[in-house]
């Protein structure tokens, strides 16, 4: 709070923007962040908290569907958007980060979405504000779309940026997963990596297992003498279970040693050593992938369920069960949906038409059905899929995979080239 | 600071996390009570959207996956109809096309139909900055 009284005429500036976009006011604007502000927003605004897929496809869908008659406020602390999905590959070596790392401009431009570089620090859903390092903003409907809150409570030697310098989590693609990469590379051929996976749920099912097969694919072709420990929370491989065991044992044979129930309990960061209540590893390259739970963002809105630390929200429009006005989209939504992309794309889209409705005095849709994918590639070029769609289920009142969806029988070089569209498409619909 | 409401027994969802509840929910609702046409039919709407993390936006896709804009709604029909008997081979839209209803399958490829073809937005990946 004394922050915010250290202001400059600059940040003053800045605060009553945003306090007047709130109002939907337009005497005020800077016009590199509002370009759509020329008109006035009879119905509103509604800010997003998160630039991610969930939020970057809320905020578009918002504008569409309303005609742009809605204003919409992206909050969000990166520069760029950088995609977790096909990040595995950068491991594996056959992507570079540079090929998943996007601008905001176009989404911005293409649909008069105001954009503020900036990082929460508080939200007061009395007040229908949220309060950012540089100002504050006030919203008649939030969306906050975090992705996973990366939980190292129970891992603190691992909780700072030094550490995780030398011990990567790479699970929001990033810096880290260049770090990672470069790590693999710089391994002498007979090393051991080690990856730790969290008990479910946990952000992309599949990716674990996915990042297994990619650094296999590497060293099974450049450190042929190299070893992968996995030490697996879970009971068994969480999704794809058939088709990773088989490309394991038939592809990455004497690569992979699999251990299920083997949950991290301590860690040695300086010498790269995990205890577990079975054994205890030491690593060349150590990726220890942490608990997760619903994002910063939420939990400073009081979101969070007091038994799990993830957000129940209403299937028909995303609010909140706990606290009116506001949205949960993504990763943070209640564990009973895939943390995918494509799922926080289809969640978001229910949201936005939702909030479209309510906004305009209307009901919204009542039986909302949506499609889910993951594609996962276990080397450089093929890949395999689980595809369902879900559909509201009014009893239950959740959404419910319907029957008919499934696997790919086996993963193939066709799914690879599908994969890579379903990329490039995804990627445009969320950021052009 | 909150105003709790009362929490709906969803739970369940929690416990279903992989993924495998099988059951089938047959709906006998009408999605097009309100309003017939797939243009203005928010169900369509957004059921239509969900496709176009594979098929872009409005269905004009900018890679190998097929462009659904302005598709035949007969085309588009048989082509969904096929999928979901598995006459015709696919990788994915089999699983898909299974979990979507034949009056949604209808208004969807008049919806389809309805789209403008046209050449996506243009998108180039950028070099990932230096941290600050
Ligand atoms: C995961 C990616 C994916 C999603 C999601 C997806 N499709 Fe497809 N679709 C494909 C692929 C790939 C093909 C080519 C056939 C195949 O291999 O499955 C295709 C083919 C089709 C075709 C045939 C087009 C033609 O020209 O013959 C139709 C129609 C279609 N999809 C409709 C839909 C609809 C409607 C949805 C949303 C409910 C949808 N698809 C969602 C990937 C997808």
């Amino acid at each position: 709070m004394s922050k915010r009284n250290q202001k400059t005429p600059a940040m003053f500036n800045r605060r009553r923007f945003i306090q007047a976009v709130g109002l939907g006011a337009s005497s005020l604007l800077l016009p590199h962040q509002v370009l759509a502000m020329g008109k006035k927003h009879p119905l509103g605004h509604v800010v997003v908290i998160g630039g991610g897929y969930a939020g970057t496809t809320a905020a578009k869908y918002i504008r569409m569907w309303s005609a742009q008659n809605i204003a919409v406020t992206v909050i969000e602390q990166s520069p760029q958007f950088t995609s977790c999905p096909l990040s595995n590959l950068v491991l594996g070596g056959s992507k570079s980060i540079n090929d998943l790392t996007f601008g905001y401009d176009a989404v911005q431009k293409n649909h008069g979405v105001n954009w503020v570089q900036d990082t929460v620090t508080a939200i007061n859903p009395e007040a229908k504000k949220v309060t950012m390092k540089r100002g504050e903003i006030s919203y008649d409907r939030l969306i906050i779309a975090p992705g996973v809150d990366l939980n190292y409570d129970t891992l603190p030697d691992l909780q700072s940026e030094a550490a995780q310098a030398q011990i990567p989590h790479a699970w929001k693609a990033g810096w880290q997963t260049v770090t990672l990469r470069k790590q693999l590379e710089a391994m002498p051929d007979g090393g051991v990596f080690l990856i730790t996976i969290p008990m479910v749920p946990y952000r992309c099912p599949p990716g674990p297992y996915e990042r297994i097969c990619q650094v296999a694919s590497y060293f099974k072709a450049h450190k042929p003498k190299s070893k992968i420990v996995v030490l697996d929370a879970n009971p068994n491989i969480v999704s794809k279970r058939g088709l990773f065991s088989k490309v394991w044992q038939n592809e990455y044979k004497g690569i992979i040693d699999y251990k299920p129930d083997n949950a991290i309990v301590e860690i040695d960061v300086a010498n790269k050593t995990v205890t577990t209540d079975f054994e205890k590893v030491k690593a060349d390259v150590l990726n220890v992938i942490p608990p997760q739970r619903a994002g910063k963002p939420t939990q400073m809105a009081d979101l969070l369920e007091p038994d799990y630390p993830w957000c129940e929200v209403d299937f028909l429009t995303y609010e909140s069960k706990r606290v009116p006005n506001v949205h949960v989209i993504g990763d943070s939504v209640s564990a009973g949906l895939p943390k995918s992309a494509h799922m926080a794309t289809s969640q978001a889209r229910v949201c936005a038409s939702a909030i479209v409705e309510v906004m305009h005095g209307r009901q919204p849709d009542q039986h909302p059905v949506f499609a889910n994918t993951c594609y996962s590639f276990v080397d450089d070029e093929r890949a395999m899929h689980v595809a369902k769609v879900y559909r509201y289920d009014p009893k239950k009142q959740v959404m419910v995979a319907t029957e008919g969806g499934g696997l790919s029988a086996a993963p193939s070089a066709q799914e690879g080239k599908y994969a890579n569209a379903w990329a490039t498409n995804i990627w445009s619909d969320v950021l052009t | 600071m909150t105003q709790s409401q009362p929490i709906a027994a969803s739970r369940s969802s929690y416990f279903s996390y992989f993924g495998f509840i099988l059951l089938c929910f047959l709906s006998t609702a009408s999605y097009a009570d309100k309003d017939a046409s797939s243009s203005n039919n928010i169900h369509i709407r957004s059921l239509a959207a969900s496709c176009a993390a594979c098929h872009g936006t409005n269905g004009n896709s900018r890679s190998i996956t097929p462009v659904l804009a302005g598709l035949d709604a007969g085309y588009f029909a048989t082509q969904m109809h096929a999928f979901k008997k598995g006459s015709r081979e696919s990788t994915v839209m089999h699983h898909h096309a299974t979990g979507i209803n034949d009056e949604e399958i209808s208004l969807l490829a008049e919806y389809f139909s309805q789209q403008k073809r046209a050449t996506p937005f243009p998108l180039t990946p950028q070099t990932l900055r230096e941290k600050p």
